[in-house]
């Protein structure tokens, strides 16, 4: 372990003792916060030369970010257990029999998420949930079991404090499907996160047009194109955090993005971005991500000595990793500038045909990159528009087009989106606010999902433009939690402060309502 | 500005994602043009045809229109999208109640544009203005939509016989239909015409099964829409046992509406939802409020 300045360590006590005396945060989040400074001590990986100043800079010149994964990760940062398998052979480390009914099966999958860990500290995936809760669901009668649904809802939103625990259900309608959509509905509540796989032809209309009423709602669930996440990444897969596309009974070791705005500031024009600028970060990017999972399959003992593991709940060699990028949109920008054209991503034919050449010099970068421990996915990473942080300031998320700058017309939106999204098998969407008039036709949502899909866009997510509840980036808070953070009170959920962040930096309660 | 060809219609305009014009997600065209004069017309810059007379190319701060002589000889007014503002100024002055800003398409012409929303809509949906000025137009624009897979709805006021067009029926998936008010007297206090046609074209549609919503404009300043909606209602009944469609009771709200028309008070939540129990109580069952 290499030794660090004094300075730093009386640096990092100040920050510790305003973690402690903090007004805003609960005792829950300054525990995290406390464990993430004492971590920030340490140096024992081997870094690439010429990482320093690309990663610790200030956002405006930041060229690779690692989203806060410390100096010696001790976990997988995305955790996606095989909860089916735990259901079917209780644990011994939990001292738990298979469960018999419904009471015994949302009892043991409360006890479980209590000690799934991941970049949060929260579990970020909860399960397949109807899957999961379906063959219990004739142990009860049907009014017992949308109760239990809805208390163990109820009780996931109240402990676990972080909008990035993520639960999935479909493609197939089922009534534990239904009774979770019911329930959403009603609690309008920001935790768990929620995917509907949809596949056409397997989903049916009925089930849709009930999980678009819960989004109008509630803001969720999200929509996910199960035909091509099943394609990518066979069916054994998940949407996990904010809608992350990872193997089931694995994970992803880490995420960090390339902040693509700030590598074209560095680049004299186009061409010497995609020949010199970018592929120069991303070869240390990716030597990082390298030496970050070396350190953790190698060193950390995740890997020998959780219970996850030793009970076969995840499996080693089914995590990859997630090699992320956002700001797409101002790269372009600023390299047609550099190059004094014209045009604006998101609304030029040239400007969005530089986006996909940008997007060929990553994907090819990353399908030539090898890393030993990514067996799961042919030895590579997954590509990640990642969703932005709430300090992000002029950075917009993945490959998005800027809030405020949407086109008019939903369509054109659409017909740009439909050739980025096919790049990011470890997770990329969109988000629309809906008028309320549509509450009364949600199947003008139901076809422009349908339509969306079958253009080979990924995943959507609609809120009402009235809904107490939204989706900042990836993730959901309350408007009525944010106000309250705001007034300079403490309040449950870890994320609602991200959102408080995002809705000053990122604009994001303005976005254009279809 | 002149109809030029039977095929040919006045495009007022194109609404690319439309959720409020028929089922599901829709392109909505509409036409301009329209026969009647509703006082709250809330798109009152569709009714008429442009005539030319130049007082908007002299209006416009942004210089986007033009007096010019047409391929005919005619005079018409030229409108340049991309100096274009937005601002409607044009609309806001035309002593006709017509727009500068339309373009006349043939039925392929308005199909381009429909294309590129596939495979995100399930049909389109043509209104107005009145769009029965244009049956021929309608007939070939639905011809080609059909061909594409999509879904084919008309709006219209029913003031035009539709037995008179039994090729555009057959190419139409239904009508939504307006029935302003179902005393004929009030109907012409509000719109300028008689509802004979209005109320035969309810039954022949009905009928066929091409009655795909009727649509009360509820106007309490107006007419007494509760005796009025209780008696199109009973008048609608016996063709609603074998060819249900939908109803949707629109509450009339002053936006856009002429200065002159639009000193009311739209109706409550509540008056609306009276008149809903009162068609429900009838057997009708799907009712929409808007």
């Amino acid at each position: 372990m290499r030794d660090i300045s004094m300075e730093r360590v009386n640096t990092t006590r100040q920050e510790i003792l305003d973690i402690i005396k903090s007004p805003t945060l609960t005792h829950e989040q300054k525990m995290v916060c406390l464990a993430g400074k004492a971590d920030s001590l340490l140096e024992v990986m081997d870094l690439p030369e010429g990482l320093d100043e690309l990663l610790n800079a200030p956002i405006e010149t930041q060229c690779i970010c690692d989203l806060n994964e410390g100096h010696a990760p001790m976990r997988p940062r995305y955790i996606a257990p095989d909860y089916e398998k735990f259901l079917k052979n209780g644990s011994a480390f939990l001292q738990l029999e298979p469960p018999t009914d419904l009471f015994e099966a949302l009892n043991a999958l409360l006890i479980i998420y209590k000690h799934v860990p991941s970049i949060t500290n929260y579990p970020v995936y909860l399960g397949q949930l109807d899957d999961l809760l379906e063959p219990y669901i004739d142990t009860v009668d049907e009014k017992t079991a949308r109760k239990l649904i809805r208390l163990f809802l109820l009780q996931v939103d109240r402990t676990i404090l972080d909008s990035f625990s993520h639960a999935d259900i479909g493609p197939k309608p089922t009534r534990a499907g239904l009774y979770i959509l019911e329930a959403e509905k009603e609690l309008e509540d920001a935790v768990p996160n929620l995917s509907l796989k949809y596949e056409e032809g397997v989903t049916d209309d009925a089930f849709m047009l009930s999980a678009i009423d819960c989004a109008l709602h509630s803001a969720k669930p999200s929509f996910a194109n199960h035909l091509m996440f099943r394609r990518e990444l066979t069916d054994r897969y998940v949407i996990a955090s904010c809608y992350n596309g990872l193997p089931l009974g694995g994970g992803s070791y880490t995420l960090c993005r390339l902040i693509l705005g700030n590598i074209a500031k560095r680049a004299s024009g186009i061409e010497d971005f995609k020949t010199r600028e970018l592929p120069r970060v991303m070869e240390i990017m990716a030597a990082y991500m390298d030496e970050r999972i070396r350190f953790e399959v190698e060193e950390s003992g995740f890997f020998e000595h959780n219970f996850l593991i030793r009970e076969g709940l995840v499996e080693r060699e089914r995590f990859t990793a997630m090699f992320g990028l956002v700001g797409l949109a101002e790269a372009v920008n600023i390299l047609l500038e550099k190059e004094g054209r014209k045009g604006r991503f998101g609304h030029d034919q040239a400007a969005n045909d530089l986006g996909v050449e940008i997007m060929e010099v990553i994907d090819a970068f990353n399908q030539a990159h090898v890393n030993p421990y990514c067996e799961v996915t042919g030895g590579h990473f997954l590509l990640h528009a990642q969703v932005g942080i709430a300090s992000d300031v002029g950075v917009t998320p993945g490959t998005r087009i800027p809030i405020g700058e949407e086109p008019e017309e939903l369509i054109d939106q659409l017909l740009v989106l439909s050739r980025f999204h096919h790049y990011f098998p470890s997770g990329t969407g969109d988000i629309f606010p809906i008028d309320v008039t549509v509450h009364r036709n949600p199947e003008y949502v139901l076809d422009i999902i349908k339509g969306a899909f079958r253009k080979d866009l990924r995943y959507l997510s609609f809120y009402s433009s009235d809904s107490d509840v939204i989706r900042v980036t990836g993730y959901l808070v309350k408007r009525s939690e944010m106000e309250k953070l705001d007034a300079g009170n403490a309040v449950l959920q870890d994320t609602t402060a991200l959102g408080l962040g995002a809705s000053k930096n990122g604009k994001i309660l303005e976005r254009k309502v279809r | 500005m002149k109809k030029t060809d039977k095929t040919t219609a006045v495009v007022n305009k194109i609404i690319p994602f439309s959720s409020v014009d028929g089922p599901g997600c829709r392109t909505a065209i509409f036409l301009q043009g329209c026969n009647i004069n509703c006082r709250y017309c809330h798109n009152p810059e569709t009714r008429a045809l442009c005539s030319a007379c130049g007082d908007c190319v002299r209006a416009c701060p942004g210089g986007a229109l033009q007096r010019a002589r047409a391929a005919g000889g005619g005079l018409r007014i030229l409108w340049d999208r991309e100096k274009c503002l937005g601002c409607d100024t044009c609309i806001r002055i035309c002593p006709y109640g017509a727009s500068p800003k339309v373009r006349v398409m043939t039925p392929s012409q308005v199909m381009e544009r429909v294309r590129r929303q596939i495979p995100f809509i399930r049909g389109i949906s043509v209104s107005g203005g009145e769009c029965m000025l244009y049956p021929e137009f309608l007939t070939e624009l639905f011809t080609l939509a059909r061909q594409e897979g999509l879904g084919t709805l008309i709006d219209s006021n029913g003031t035009i016989p539709f037995r008179d067009h039994p090729d555009l029926l057959e190419v139409s998936d239904g009508v939504m239909l307006d029935i302003k008010a179902f005393d004929s007297g009030d109907h012409e206090r509000i719109t300028d015409a008689p509802n004979a046609r209005v109320l035969d074209n309810a039954l022949f549609l009905g009928e066929r099964g091409k009655l795909y919503e009727v649509r009360f404009v509820i106007a309490p300043h107006l007419y007494d829409c509760e005796k009025s909606t209780e008696a199109a209602g009973r008048f609608l009944r016996d063709i609603y046992q074998d060819h249900p469609f939908r109803i949707k009771l629109i509450a009339c709200r002053p936006m856009g509406v002429r200065k002159e028309y639009a000193d009311f008070r739209s109706p409550s939540k509540e008056y609306l939802e009276r008149l809903r129990e009162v068609l429900s109580r009838m057997g009708y069952r799907e009712i929409i409020m808007i």
